[in-house]
């Protein structure tokens, strides 16, 4: 029965897999691009050179990073989309670590990492706090944080944190070289930070499998008046989940201003938070699926500016082809579960 | 009284909000029946950079518009096929609308970048726009503000008096109750998201061809957000999200007044004002919020009924039967 259902759910995958890429084909035919030329761009540029694969890991630590602080949201049903925000706020905690503390690598980098996750903390609290007191829906006060975050790094990097030669949309001064995060020789890929995305993510995977926090958790995202009558205290374990969640993401924009970029630039945050939503969408907001998403997503996030250099198309098709694979797994999921309730 | 230079700032700030109004309306009627489309800030992108392309390859304006709206119902039609036939998650299906609708508009309208096209034309109603004041500020704009007051008006009277707009509410509220007096109530919650996304799809125009002219990568992006929260602000009444989408105007053609003689104040404080705005509108509206806030400072300040006023405008019920789906059987 088990090996039956897992059958039925890889045709679905290779249905949605397949509905992909006649979709995008069709839009690359409209925007006068050769398809076959574009696919082979996006899914095999990451494999060109031992730096490229680099790039691969570059991709997959703050996606890994987002992805595992959005199962502990999903997993107290909160739609957690200020992860972007939070990114951006763990970045900025870093950057004033790495401007203001004056210390060698050995401190700093452990430095840079907490400020990031606390900074991240923080700003998931306030969304936390927003969602249990101001009862605000958790998509619109993440939503309005992202954007004010983005507003709190340009005025940070064209006000108090401006280079001494001038402000520009290129960020602030790079960082002391203490604070950047070591190499791997011939790559930009750190192991610090991969690393700590592969410890967090197998972390949660044991919590909410596990652990008592984690069927708490459950518990809430289920039904969380019934878990209050249980005399689970929500509110509380809301905002806990709302901080890891945060936490998380805030490494991750460490990570981008301390392993990737050596500053902190406008943007930081790349896109990745949004990005992650869709990780966790197509991992069916499995743990034990998201290496495997995270890894696709970071290869076509890799090979797609190739589209912009050899092609002349945008970039944005890697996007394109990422949301789409999401919106025909969740529609053909659907397709799957009527089919089986009419066969019944 | 009023200066020309005020009055014509009332006006344009007027024709700034429509794109937000055709938007906020729409999915009012897509809320109202029970589905809530999510995707508005993608769609309004794609719909403004397919209205902004077809009306400048085929040059015909009536075109673009008409594109703009089939690319919104189109998009609302997959939320609530995604969710009314597939029951899938509507929050879900209608997020990674949002983000694939922007890329896809990235993608396809990077042709179209920046060059000069088609505009919907000045258009003073004559007659109407020598009314001192009020002609200035309403009837000094073009055709597409115009249908903005239309809209405003026949949304409300629709939802309010008629007998479609009655069974619309019905199936938002109390599906099964609808279903059992013979309403088809699926069947109505496709019609009306599709028409509430065809007016999304219409902001999207709106941006394009008259308010935001052209087109650029993530050309509005943002709005569609803020339509959303608008939604909740007016509590589901198209008349109150009118209001809230003038209002939101206003805070934001004030914002770039003010900020020239406020040298010291950073710029990205406007930027981020709009948004900081939204949160806190929304904690406003929240209920509870709004009814503690009320007695406990209110009271000092203003008398019994128009305190109860403010609660009330304030204050808006989402449709009972929102994001519930619906099963006949």
């Amino acid at each position: 029965m088990k090996a039956h259902l897992a059958g039925r759910r890889a045709l679905l995958a290779l249905v949605a897999i397949a509905l992909t890429f006649v979709s995008s084909t069709i839009i690359l035919l409209l925007a006068g691009a050769n398809p076959l030329e574009a696919f082979g761009h996006l899914l095999t540029g990451a494999f060109e050179s031992p730096r490229k694969l680099g790039d691969v890991a570059v991709a997959a630590v703050p996606l890994l990073l987002c992805s595992a602080g959005m199962l502990v949201t999903f997993a107290a049903g909160l739609w957690n989309i200020g992860v972007e925000g939070q990114m951006v706020a763990g970045a900025v905690a870093a950057t004033w670590a790495a401007l203001a503390v004056p210390a060698p690598a050995g401190v700093m980098i452990p430095l840079t990492i907490v400020a990031g996750l606390a900074g991240g903390a923080l700003w998931g609290l306030l969304a936390g706090v927003l969602k249990t007191y101001g009862h605000v829906h958790e998509i619109f006060a993440g939503l309005g944080l992202n954007f004010v975050s983005m507003a709190l790094t340009n005025y940070l990097i064209f006000g108090p944190w401006k280079p001494p030669d001038g402000a520009t949309m290129s960020g602030t001064d790079p960082f002391p070289e203490a604070a950047w995060m070591p190499v791997i020789t011939g790559t930009r890929a750190s192991a610090i930070p991969l690393l700590l995305a592969v410890v967090a993510i197998a972390a949660v995977y044991v919590m909410l499998r596990d652990t008592r926090w984690g069927l708490t958790l459950k518990a809430i995202g289920l039904n969380g008046q019934a878990a209050r009558r249980m005399g689970i205290n929500d509110r509380l374990h809301v905002l806990v989940a709302f901080a890891v969640c945060g936490g998380l993401a805030g490494l991750a924009g460490a990570v981008q201003a301390t392993a990737v970029y050596h500053r902190l630039i406008p943007g930081i945050s790349g896109g990745y938070g949004y990005l992650s939503q869709l990780v966790v969408l197509l991992s069916g907001l499995r743990a034990a699926w998201v290496p495997l998403v995270v890894f696709f997503f970071s290869v076509v996030q890799v090979g797609s500016p190739r589209l912009e250099l050899r092609m002349q198309v945008d970039s944005s098709l890697g996007g394109v082809l990422q949301a789409s694979l999401v919106l025909f797994f969740l529609l053909v999921n659907g397709l799957g579960r009527r089919l089986e309730r009419r066969r019944e | 009284m009023l200066s020309p230079l005020v009055i014509d700032t009332i006006g344009s700030l007027v024709a700034a909000s429509s794109p937000l109004v055709f938007a906020g309306i729409g999915e009012v009627l897509t809320e109202r029946v029970g589905v809530v489309n999510l995707s508005l800030d993608g769609s309004i992108l794609l719909a403004a950079m397919a209205g902004f392309a077809v009306a400048f390859v085929s040059g015909s304006l009536l075109a673009g518009v008409a594109a703009a709206m089939a690319v919104g119902a189109l998009v609302a039609l997959i939320v609530a096929y995604g969710s009314i036939a597939l029951g899938q998650n509507q929050v879900a299906v209608g997020f990674v609308l949002t983000l694939l609708c922007a890329d896809l508009s990235s993608f396809l309208g990077m042709p179209f970048v920046r060059i000069p096209g088609p505009t919907v034309p000045h258009w003073p109603i004559p007659g109407l726009v020598d009314i001192p004041v009020i002609g200035r500020i309403l009837f000094n704009h073009n055709a597409m503000v115009y249908l903005s007051y239309v809209v405003i008006v026949a949304a409300w009277w629709f939802l309010a008096h008629s007998r479609p707009g009655l069974q619309l509410r019905a199936v938002g509220e109390r599906p099964e109750a609808a279903y059992a007096r013979g309403i088809d109530a699926n069947r109505l919650r496709y019609v009306y998201t599709a028409v509430g996304g065809a007016f999304v799809g219409l902001a999207g125009a709106a941006y394009s061809l008259s308010v935001k002219i052209g087109w650029s990568h993530g050309h509005t992006s943002g709005m569609g957000w803020i339509a959303l929260a608008i939604v909740i602000f007016g509590g589901w009444s198209p008349l109150r999200v009118a209001l809230g989408a003038y209002l939101f105007g206003a805070l934001k053609s004030l914002g770039s007044i003010l900020q020239p003689t406020m040298p010291h104040v950073p710029t990205q404080v406007f930027q981020a004002a709009p948004f900081a705005l939204m949160i806190v509108a929304l904690v406003l509206v929240s209920g509870e919020a709004t009814e503690g806030a009320a007695r406990r400072r209110l009271p000092a300040l203003l008398p019994v009924r128009l305190r109860r006023t403010i609660t009330g405008l304030l204050r808006g019920t989402p449709p009972a039967g929102l994001g519930k789906t619906f099963q006949p059987d």
